[in-house]
C-alpha cells in the first residue's frame, strides 16, 4: 500500500512562506522506524515551523509531508496520528493527570474500562504509577514532563514530535530527563523527532541530528559524523565549539590547504566535506580545543602537525571539561583542553607554552558562505 | 515621630476613603433601610416593630410575580449576553491580532461613552410606529401600516443585552487572553474535534471569566431601571419600577425598603445558587478574571 514502509516519516521538498520570509526552504528528509531524530538550529531558523507543518498547525506552501508512506498534508492536526509534547508542555490544569492522559483516549471513543486500563498502564510504564487523582500544579517539572509524554503516547502515535521540552527546566533536572527521554524512546520504541537549539540535547540522545540554519538543513547525519566530519561551516561552529580563524589560502595540495590567518599563522588544514578551494580564496579554519595540546615549552612537536608559541592567559577550571585559554605571540586567544588534576603539574596562568595539533583535525571552509 | 507612626498614619490615610465610602454610601444606607423595612405602619405616624412589610410582599402575588419574572427575565438576559459575548470574546484575545485587539477593545468600549439614557432613546428612535425601521418596511412595502416594537418584552430583553455585554466581554477576554494557545492546539493535537476542544478546554478554561462576567451582567440587569422602563413601558413589570412605586408615588417608604432588601436577598441567591452549580468560589472568581 505504500512505497516506503521502512519510514515513519518523510518530508519532501517542504516550503513555507510568510509574505517575503521563506520560513522552511526546501526541506526532504525521512526518519527510519523507531529512531530518535534531531532537529538542531539557532532559534528562528524555522525548526518550530517545520514541526508545526508536521503536526498539522500550518500548512506547507509546496512539497509533502508523509507519515508511514501516506501523505497528511490535506489531514487536519486532530486526525493525524502525529502526537506533540509542547515548549511549556500545555497539560490542561484544569484536569488531574487522570483526565489529561484519558482525554485523548475519549476523543477516540474508547471505552471506560479500556481507558482505566490503558491510562494505569502508561503511568506504571513512566514509573509514576500513583500520582493519577493528583492536580497537575501538584507535580515537580520531571514529572510533569513525563506525563506529557505519557498523554501523547498513551494514544499510540506514528511519530511523537517534542518541541524544546527541557528548556524551561534547571540544569541538573534537565541532564537527568536527557538520559531518561532516550530510555523512553527505546522502551516504546516510537519514532521521536525532537526539536532543540542545545547541540548537547541533540548530540547525547540522537540517532540522526539534521542541522538547519535560516530554513534550510545545512547537514543530516549522526551525532559522530557531525561532529568530526562537518559539512559546512555553519555545522562545524554550531555543533560542539571551536577556534575559529579566519584566513586565505595560499597553497592548494589535494585533500590540504596551506592558510594564512589574518593573524599572520600560517598552518595546514583539511579541506572539508564538499569545497574546493583555490589559492586566494577567503577561508575560515576550525580546530576544537580537544584536538590542541598545550605543553609547556621544551618537549618535541607532533609530527607533520602544526605548532604555535603563546602564554596562558587564564585557566577555565570546570571539572573534566577544564580549559586553557592562551594569547599567542600574534596576541589572538586560543583556546585548548587541559586535564587540571590540582597537582604541581597544572598549568599557570602567565607561563610559557607550546600548542600543537594535527593538520587533520583542522578544518577548512570557505568564508562568508554562511554565517551563524 | 517615629518610622513606624509614619506608616500607621499613611495606612490610616490611605484606607479614609475607602472605609468613608463603605460606612457612609453601604453600610449606613443598609441599616437605614433595615430599619425602615422592619417598621409597621399601624396609624397615621406611629410605627411597630414588625415584619408586616415583608408579610404584605408573601401575600400579593403581583409582587412576587415582578420580582421571579424580573429574575427570570434577567437570567435570559445573561444566558443571551453569553452566548453572543463568548465568539466576541473569543475572536479579540484569539482570532485577531496584535495589533487589531487594541482597536476592537476601543470599539466595544464605544457605546460606554454615551449615557444611559441616550442609547434607550437610540432604540425608541429605531423601533417606535415611526420609528426608522417601521417606516423603511412601509417604504419597502414588506408591510401595510405602521408597526409598534417598543413596550413588549423581547425589545425589553434585546436592550438590556446591548447595555450589559460589554460587562459580558470584558472578563472573558481577560481570562481568554491568558490561555496559552498551545493549550487549544494541544486539545487538536490530541484528537479532539473543534466541539470537543470549546467544551472541554476552553469553557473549563474560562469558567472563571464567564463566572465573573455572569455574575456582573446579572446583578447590573437585575438592578437596572431606565432600560425596562423606556423600552418597556408602563407594563414592564420590572421590580425596580416596583420599588421605585413605593418610594416615590405611593410614598411608602416602608414597602419599598423591604422591597429593596427582598431585590438584594434574591439577587444573592441566585448568585449563590449559580455558583454552587459551577462549581466556582467567588474568591477564585474575582481574583482570576
Amino acid at each position: 500500500m505504500n512505497s516506503s514502509p521502512d519510514y515513519d516519516l518523510e518530508c519532501r521538498n517542504v516550503c513555507k512562506t510568510f509574505g517575503p520570509i521563506r520560513a522552511v526552504d526546501d526541506v526532504s528528509f525521512e526518519i527510519p522506524s523507531g529512531s530518535f531524530f534531531s532537529i538542531l538550529g539557532p532559534s528562528g531558523c524555522g525548526k518550530t515551523t517545520l514541526m508545526r507543518m508536521i503536526a498539522g498547525f500550518e500548512d506547507p506552501s509546496s512539497g509533502d509531508i508523509q507519515i508511514k508512506g501516506r501523505s497528511v498534508v490535506a489531514v487536519p492536526p486532530n486526525r493525524r496520528n502525529v502526537k506533540m509534547v509542547f515548549q511549556h508542555l500545555a497539560l490542561f490544569p484544569m484536569m488531574n493527570v487522570y483526565e489529561n492522559i484519558a482525554y485523548g483516549l475519549r476523543c477516540n471513543g474508547v471505552g471506560k474500562a479500556e481507558i482505566g486500563r490503558r491510562v494505569n498502564d502508561v503511568l506504571e510504564r513512566i514509573a509514576l504509577p500513583d500520582v493519577g487523582e493528583r492536580e497537575i500544579h501538584q507535580l515537580s517539572g520531571g514529572q510533569k514532563q513525563r506525563i506529557a509524554i505519557a498523554r501523547c503516547m498513551v494514544l499510540d502515535p506514528d511519530v511523537l514530535l517534542l518541541d524544546e521540552p527541557l528548556g524551561a527546566l534547571d540544569l541538573k533536572l534537565r541532564e537527568a530527563m536527557k538520559i531518561e527521554l532516550k530510555l523512553l524512546q527505546h522502551q516504546f520504541n516510537t519514532t521521536f523527532v525532537y526539536i532543540t537549539h542545545d547541540q548537547s540535547e541533540a548530540l547525547v540522545m540522537s540517532d540522526h541530528v539534521a542541522v538547519m540554519n535560516q530554513g534550510r538543513f545545512e547537514q543530516i547525519g549522526t551525532p559522530q559524523q557531525l561532529y568530526h566530519n562537518p559539512a559546512s561551516a555553519f555545522v562545524a561552529g554550531f555543533v560542539g565549539d571551536a577556534n575559529r580563524w579566519a584566513g586565505r589560502v595560499v597553497d592548494v595540495d589535494a585533500d590540504y590547504v596551506r592558510v594564512e590567518m589574518d593573524a599572520g599563522l600560517v598552518a595546514t588544514a583539511a579541506v572539508g566535506a564538499g569545497q574546493s578551494l583555490r589559492p586566494g580564496d577567503p577561508v575560515e579554519v576550525f580546530v576544537r580545543p580537544e584536538f590542541i595540546r598545550a605543553e609547556r615549552t621544551g618537549g618535541a612537536p607532533e609530527a607533520g602537525g602544526d605548532t604555535l608559541a603563546g602564554v596562558v592567559d587564564s585557566l577555565l577550571f570546570n571539572g573534566a571539561n577544564s580549559r586553557v585559554l592562551v594569547r599567542s605571540d600574534r596576541s589572538e586567544l586560543i583556546e585548548a583542553d587541559v586535564t587540571l588534576t590540582g597537582g604541581p603539574d597544572d598549568l599557570k596562568p602567565g607561563e610559557a607554552v607550546r600548542l600543537s595539533w594535527s593538520a587533520d583535525q583542522a578544518k577548512c571552509f570557505a568564508a562568508g558562505a554562511d554565517k551563524p | 515621630m517615629t518610622q513606624k507612626d509614619i506608616r500607621r498614619l499613611s495606612l490610616i490615610l490611605l484606607f479614609a476613603p475607602f472605609a468613608l465610602w463603605i460606612v457612609l454610601l453601604i453600610v449606613l444606607p443598609h441599616i437605614g433601610m433595615g430599619v425602615i423595612a422592619l417598621r409597621e405602619k399601624v396609624a397615621p405616624r406611629v410605627y411597630e416593630f414588625g415584619f408586616g412589610n415583608f408579610i404584605d410582599f408573601a401575600q400579593e402575588p403581583i409582587y412576587w410575580n415582578t420580582l421571579l419574572r424580573t429574575g427570570s427575565m434577567s437570567l435570559l438576559v445573561t444566558a443571551l449576553a453569553l452566548v453572543i459575548g463568548f465568539p466576541i470574546a473569543y475572536y479579540i484575545a484569539k482570532i485577531a491580532g496584535r495589533r487589531s485587539r487594541g482597536a476592537l477593545f476601543l470599539i466595544c468600549l464605544i457605546p460606554l461613552w454615551v449615557s444611559d439614557l441616550i442609547r434607550a432613546f437610540g432604540w425608541i428612535l429605531l423601533l417606535r410606529e415611526t420609528g426608522v425601521i417601521s417606516s423603511t418596511l412601509q417604504a419597502i412595502g414588506l408591510i401595510d401600516g405602521p408597526v409598534e416594537m417598543l413596550y413588549n418584552d423581547v425589545t425589553v430583553v434585546v436592550g438590556l443585552v446591548y447595555t450589559v455585554i460589554l460587562f459580558m466581554i470584558v472578563p472573558l477576554v481577560s481570562t481568554l487572553d491568558g490561555m496559552d494557545n498551545a493549550m487549544i492546539e494541544a486539545g487538536y493535537n490530541l484528537g479532539g474535534s473543534g466541539l470537543t476542544v470549546l467544551r472541554r478546554i476552553i469553557i473549563p478554561y474560562a469558567m472563571p471569566g464567564i463566572v465573573a462576567g455572569c455574575i456582573i451582567v446579572f446583578m447590573l440587569t437585575a438592578g437596572s431601571y431606565l432600560t425596562p422602563i423606556l423600552l418597556g413601558g408602563k407594563y414592564s413589570s420590572w421590580f425596580t419600577e416596583t420599588i421605585y412605586e413605593q418610594f416615590i408615588t405611593r410614598y411608602n417608604w416602608e414597602a419599598g425598603a423591604a422591597f429593596g432588601f427582598l431585590l438584594l436577598i434574591f439577587t444573592s441567591a441566585v448568585v449563590w445558587i449559580g455558583l454552587r452549580l459551577s462549581g466556582q468560589t467567588l474568591a477564585a472568581t474575582v481574583a482570576k478574571s
